[in-house]
């Protein structure tokens, strides 16, 4: 027997609602609520983002107020609809944001002072489709590709590998050694395979921003050759995954990797302050190889996080004043460096103090930029192709399904629904 | 002789009124309310600019009949009866063998047994899924050394991750943390049972086995009974275990899929996916008739057949 759905829901949105009057009827001025999934960040925001605009504007109280990232969309939704949502809204990007937008639930940020700091591309997952109304203010992009143990690689006289075939073979001999469990990353989470295996390794198959918008427009296909060798990509790792990888949870193999037993890990560019925290030997990144007999090397530099007004808001011009301070060079500044992994978008330039950020934040200049390929529009049928995605990556690292059937299977499953694909 | 009968009209009895109203009133407020409240939204489909338009009864046929919806639907659906299964083979037997033991007379300790193995049911479903993922982990679980203390540790798998296997093991987790409730109703109506009838079965010559087999099964049927259509309505409305440990996706590649998770997904979204309300509310009313139907076959076949004693 187990705990009833419905009744078990019900509670917890008694109490989320609760949490979330609670410091409003306790302050005497109002404070900005900020909602966000960012629970890791709650320590930064409130040591140095927080007192940093407090420095300039002392008079509006800012909360930082996080949930847990699994949670966040279905929380904030359930929020907005009954109306107890905080002022300012963390954005996720693309389709979820345009839908609150679309709802009525965020304000236009048209005009405000500063978002002349930011590119079209910067803006790009928070704007109408037709371009004319942007409704979040970007904040940061994550970058992926692989971190390693530097030691791990000078003990068995390894180097960066810049091929497949030199990867491959820094794999082999990770293999042959045995102290180290070569790749870190198990299937258990789903995301993990599609987000740091297809999404990471991917755009150097479908040359980045050339194939992504090939699949929108309906020009190329998730059958084509460049997406069928991705998933073959992937599939290769499955030796070189530590032992039960099948069970292996997200935070596994973070663990993994910062205590020394795996020698590299895909990663996104957030994951660098954790191990910055928790590792303690010398890290090194690489971006992902590219294949044979190709110059050009792509990147997933992924619009991520973006911060919006809600429209019901009774401080409005509070929160547009604090979203204009973010728009300045001492925002980016403190954000970069206090969160390392989380680019800031706006054109201001930024020193980063963390030479493995600066290491990620180095392929901006040397390999061709792009976002993940399910993020814009090819989302927004049944089924869901990140959903799929998820899916099928973890099933050809497991072997349950063959790159070509993945591959298959996703491209019926876009047909399904989004006309330029049928 | 007889008297004229004065009709006297009665009062309308109003303190009946005054003692079903709290009750009366919060079950149609948050119960009877919300449910009716999912049933019409369940008729609904999203229309232009925020607006629900009347669709009649066309988001039951797709969820039953699209592929794309019915896959994951009769999917779910079949994962539940597997999840309902193993807990009325595993949990509601080991719980009545529990029961038997513990009211034994013979059993030095009861007591601590008793308490130890009800504590699981009183923790967090979030506490029990990540100890035991942490149990089973192929990377730092304690499963594998302690099987290979018994020269078992061949036999070792990442059960929890494997399509085979992912639902049996969450569902004998869950059997592991509910298994106090059938003992402990079990249990109660076992100490229910007259000394007098066990002990003139015992001067009828009857031992321990056909006492048991004999006198108190009969006469603990309606509990097990109960204690079977607690779990029908317990596990076609689980949910939080595979949350908590497979997340909304319930992977891998749907193997622990099952009515709740499924309608998480559709009801709230998940990820890039948006949450759509009406198919949601769809999936919740077919959950919530498939719970009907089962308590029904119950009521009308199964509790009528059961005979009780008046001890």
């Amino acid at each position: 027997m187990s705990g009833s759905l419905l009744s078990g829901s019900g509670w917890s949105g008694v109490l989320a609602a609760v949490a979330i009057a609670w410091p409003a009827a306790n302050a005497a001025a109002e404070p900005l609520i900020i909602e966000s999934w960012r629970n890791d960040d709650l320590v930064i925001w409130q040591d140095q983002i927080i007192p940093a605009f407090n420095a300039q504007h002392p008079d509006i109280e800012v909360v930082f107020a996080p949930s847990a990232p699994a949670e966040y969309n279905a929380a904030l939704n359930a929020k907005l609809e009954a109306g107890t949502a905080g002022d300012l809204i963390t954005c996720r990007p693309f389709d979820a944001s345009l839908a609150l937008f679309v709802a009525g639930h965020l304000e236009s940020l048209n005009g405000l002072a500063g978002l002349e700091n930011f590119s079209d591309v910067a803006k790009s997952a928070w704007v109408t489709d037709d371009g004319s109304t942007v409704f979040c203010l970007p904040m940061a992009s994550v970058i992926h590709g692989f971190i390693y143990n530097k030691e791990a690689f000078e003990e068995l006289g390894l180097s960066e590998p810049t091929t497949v075939s030199e990867f491959n073979a820094v794999l082999d001999a990770l293999k042959e050694d045995g102290s180290y469990a070569p790749i870190s990353m198990g299937t258990a989470d789903q995301w993990e395979s599609a987000t740091m295996g297809f999404q990471n390794i991917g755009p150097n198959y479908w040359n980045g921003e050339a194939g992504r918008l090939a699949l929108i427009s309906g020009d190329g296909h998730l059958t084509d050759a460049a997406y069928v060798d991705a998933f073959k990509a992937l599939a290769a790792w499955k030796p070189y995954l530590p032992r039960g990888f099948e069970a292996q949870s997200y935070p596994d193999s973070q663990n993994l990797f910062s205590l020394g037993r795996a020698a590299i890990y895909p990663a996104g560019s957030w994951d660098i302050s954790v191990f910055n925290s928790q590792a303690f030997f010398e890290m090194g990144a690489f971006p992902p190889p590219v294949p044979a007999g190709q110059d050009t090397c792509y990147i997933s530099d992924h619009t991520d996080i973006a911060l919006a007004v809600n429209a019901t808001s009774t401080q409005k011009a509070a929160a547009r004043t604090f979203l204009e301070w973010m728009t300045t060079a001492e925002f980016a500044d403190i954000y970069s460096n206090a969160l390392p992994g989380f680019f800031s978008l706006s054109n201001h330039s930024v020193t980063l103090e963390d030479p493995l950020a600066n290491d990620f934040l180095s392929w901006r200049g040397e390999c061709e930029s792009t976002i993940r390929n399910s993020y814009q529009i090819l989302s927004r049928g049944e089924p869901n192709l990140e959903n799929q995605l998820w899916n099928v990556s973890a099933q050809v690292i497991n072997g349950t399904l063959t790159p070509e059937q993945a591959a298959a299977e996703a491209q019926a499953g876009l047909a399904n629904w989004y006309p330029p694909q049928q | 002789m007889s008297q004229p009968v004065r009709r006297r009209r009665k009062r309308f009895p109003f303190h009946i009124v005054v003692f079903l109203a709290p009750a009366t009133l919060v079950y149609t407020v948050f119960m009877v309310y919300p449910l009716a409240d999912s049933l019409r939204l369940s008729l609904f489909a999203p229309g232009e600019a925020g607006r629900e338009i009347f669709v009649g009864i066309a988001n039951y046929l797709t969820l039953l009949t699209d592929p794309l919806w019915s896959d994951r639907f009769w999917g779910a659906l079949k994962n539940n009866f597997v999840f309902f299964v193993i807990h009325m083979l595993v949990q509601n037997p080991i719980g009545l063998l529990l029961a038997a033991l513990l009211s034994s007379r013979v059993l030095p300790g009861r007591n601590t047994y008793r308490t130890l193995i009800f504590t699981p049911t009183m923790l967090s479903v979030v506490i029990i899924g990540f100890v035991w993922q942490l149990i089973l982990s192929p990377l730092w679980g304690v499963a594998e050394d302690l099987m290979g203390l018994v020269w078992l540790d061949g036999l070792f798998a990442p059960w929890l991750g494997l399509e085979g296997s992912a639902l049996i093991t969450l569902a004998l987790i869950s059997v592991w943390q509910f298994v106090g409730i059938p003992m402990m109703l079990i249990y109660a109506a076992l100490l229910s049972i007259p000394d007098d009838l066990i002990d003139a079965a015992t001067v009828d010559g009857a031992n321990h086995y056909q006492v048991f087999w004999r006198i108190k099964l009969p006469l603990i049927w309606p509990t097990i009974g109960i204690v079977s259509i607690l779990t029908f309505v317990g596990n076609f409305n689980a949910f939080d275990l595979i949350y908590a440990v497979k997340g909304a996706l319930a992977g891998p590649n749907f193997s622990t899929d099952i009515m709740g998770t499924l309608f998480y997904r559709t009801f709230f979204g998940f990820q890039l996916q948006l949450g759509n309300p009406t198919m949601g509310a769809t999936v919740a009313t077919l959950m919530f008739l498939i719970i009907l139907l089962g308590v029904m076959i119950y009521f009308f076949i199964v509790q009528r057949r059961l005979q009780r004693y008046e001890l």
